[in-house]
């Protein structure tokens, strides 16, 4: 694991906003599409148009995007059962007999978890782990919170290199594959790698106070943002709002 | 289990970002005399740390593996007030950065696998070491209970989120008896691991372990004289005084309450659906007991709108706040005693 997250550094118009901006847009986006009706279809046809200008304006590969959609695997399967499990009145597709709320309610885990996804693809791709720190702390996020956070993005590849180096030398020891004999071996690794952490986690206080460290770390951010990237960057949410409005409205 | 965008609806989804937000709050509260004290590195470590060991697959027998979850596990080693805080750094980077688990279900992901997870395993924990033998390796066994009781209760509270603010109507027993079956399983892997890994800590450094600190052998001091003396090993930091606490927990209900307020005066028949969601509450709730054929009406009872959404949502939220509030105080109500034995023995 890398410890610039999923960054695709492309450039693009995304790329170059605020961090505080995407997040608020991403938000105001999700939350437009969550709280839309499931039968209002056409919404989240343009809710789709208007996300996948959004890759396309970040110029991130569809490849990638696809392939970052894995995450959301365990819910498609539970969406793929509520048509099976749901109560209420059945409608026969193909002579099975399937609950048409359940085939709603599917769609709608489906089409809001999926929209959601991507958007949150868009935003991680765009934007690199120490910008998104900056946009936290800009939202005023707690301080200490923001300084546990960039703690553990700035030591989340030296942690994760250590296990890595520890599976290795497990491995070439013959503790390999999955027989529950190993467990002893992984997990004592794994208690291994919580002493090292803290104790690196020691070490660094101790450096950090001895450079005069008095329990306040300097500011990430510099700078906020001016209107115009507030505006920039609230387009395609403002949008999405008014898509959930009208749905209200005028329904299907 | 990272519940993804659109799984509750948008009621619910504030209601739960509500709780979280209170809960890292109370968190922050309670753990910044310790965090000043030992710097965010040490907790952003811990957080990296858990990050890492997520994505460790353990051979758990019978050909599978399971990878753990990590709340009851960061609870015994950290304590809880700085586990919650690490296990909602850990989820809101998976959230922001990697893109896993969706934006407005980031305050369910971190109530249930952040909040639910770590109170339930520290305080089975806890309650364990108080009829245990007093050694530090009693830790270990303590908090594998605590890790197999602490992931189906999450997916006890995952199922009676979805009661409340789920997208469709699916009859909640069945939809209970196979979540709390399935993470039954998942809890024995989660146990196992747990175990495995806290004796591999409690082999190399048992001061570390923050759930077994009150358990540390005496130090034994013998002067030049001979003359020796026992000395208490190193006390953990005091907590602070509960009262303050509960203040700022009772602070996070009227907030909440203030929201609530606002949703059940924006619609008109309010009240009408109170009554009819308690009704419904209590029929639920039979039929979990009884089996009886209450269940279907009580399912068919769960209107799909979001006016039934938003009052049931809200119900849950002062239900989950008081039923929280009074396992932080059980919970501290022990440590407490249980500083005092360590004190007057």
């Amino acid at each position: 694991m890398s410890g610039d997250g999923l960054l695709v550094p492309t450039g693009s118009l995304v790329h170059r906003l605020p961090a505080q901006v995407k997040i608020v847009a991403l938000l105001l986006f999700v939350l437009a599409v969550v709280s839309t009706p499931a039968g209002v279809f056409w919404a989240f046809g343009l809710y789709g148009v208007l996300i996948v200008g959004c890759v396309a304006l970040a110029r991130l590969p569809a490849a990638t995007v696809l392939r970052r959609l894995a995450v959301e695997t365990p819910f498609i399967v539970f969406a793929l059962l509520l048509p099976f499990v749901a109560t209420g009145p059945q409608v026969d597709v193909l002579g099975v007999s399937l609950s048409s709320s359940g085939v709603l309610g599917a769609w709608n885990v489906l089409a809001k978890g999926t929209l959601g996804v991507v958007a949150a693809i868009v935003l991680s791709a765009s934007t690199g782990p120490r910008d998104l720190l900056a946009g936290l702390e800009r939202l005023r996020l707690p301080s200490t919170l923001v300084a546990i956070l960039s703690f553990m993005v700035r030591y989340l590849s030296v942690v994760s290199d250590d296990l890595q180096r520890m599976r290795i030398a497990r491995e070439s020891r013959g503790y390999a594959g999955g027989r529950a004999g190993h467990l002893r071996a992984v997990a004592g690794g794994v208690g291994a790698l919580f002493v090292r952490s803290f104790e690196r986690g020691e070490r660094v206080h101790l450096a950090m106070q001895s450079r005069g460290y008095t329990g306040r770390l300097p500011l990430l951010s510099v700078g906020g943002a001016d209107r115009g990237q507030w505006l920039t960057g609230l387009t395609v949410s403002l949008a999405a709002i008014a898509v959930a409005v009208a749905a209200r409205v005028v329904g299907l | 289990m990272h519940v993804p965008d659109g799984f509750f609806d948008a009621p619910t989804s504030i209601a739960t970002g509500l709780i979280a937000a209170g809960a890292v709050g109370i968190s922050l509260h309670r753990a910044n005399r310790e965090i000043r004290e030992t710097g965010p590195a040490l907790a952003g470590l811990t957080a990296a740390f858990v990050f890492a060991v997520q994505m460790v697959n353990f051979p758990v027998g019978a050909g599978t593996s399971g990878h753990l979850l990590g709340g009851a596990l960061a609870a015994a080693l950290v304590g809880p007030w700085t586990a919650m805080l690490v296990m909602s750094t850990v989820l809101l980077v998976q959230g922001l950065l990697f893109a896993d688990g969706g934006l407005t279900a980031l305050g369910t992901n971190i109530t249930l696998m952040g909040l639910v997870t770590v109170l339930v395993g520290y305080f089975v924990t806890r309650a364990l070491l108080q009829v245990l033998p007093r050694r530090v390796g009693s830790v270990v066994p303590a908090t594998t209970v605590g890790a197999l009781v602490s992931v189906p209760v999450a997916a006890l509270c995952f199922t009676g989120l979805y009661a409340v603010g789920g997208a469709v109507d699916i009859p909640i027993a069945k939809l209970a008896t196979a979540m709390v079956g399935w993470h039954v399983l998942v809890g024995i892997g989660e146990a196992v691991i747990t175990g495995a890994v806290l004796s591999a800590v409690v082999a190399t450094r048992p001061d570390l372990v923050y759930a077994a600190r009150h358990l540390q052998a005496d130090l034994v001091l013998v002067d030049a004289d001979g003359n020796s003396s026992t000395v208490s090993p190193d006390r953990p930091i005091a907590a602070r005084p509960a009262g303050r606490s509960l203040g700022v927990g009772v602070a996070v209900t009227l907030v909440v309450a203030g929201v609530v307020s606002l949703f059940a005066s924006a619609h008109p028949d309010g009240l009408e659906f109170v009554g009819a969601k308690l009704g419904f509450e209590s029929a639920a709730r039979d039929s979990a007991v009884a089996g009886s054929p209450l269940a279907d009406y009580g399912v068919s009872g769960i209107g799909n709108s979001h006016v039934s959404g938003a009052l049931a949502g809200i119900i849950g939220v002062l239900v989950t706040i008081a039923v929280g509030l009074l396992i932080a105080k059980v919970a501290s109500l022990r440590s407490a005693r249980a500083n005092a034995d360590t004190t007057v023995s």
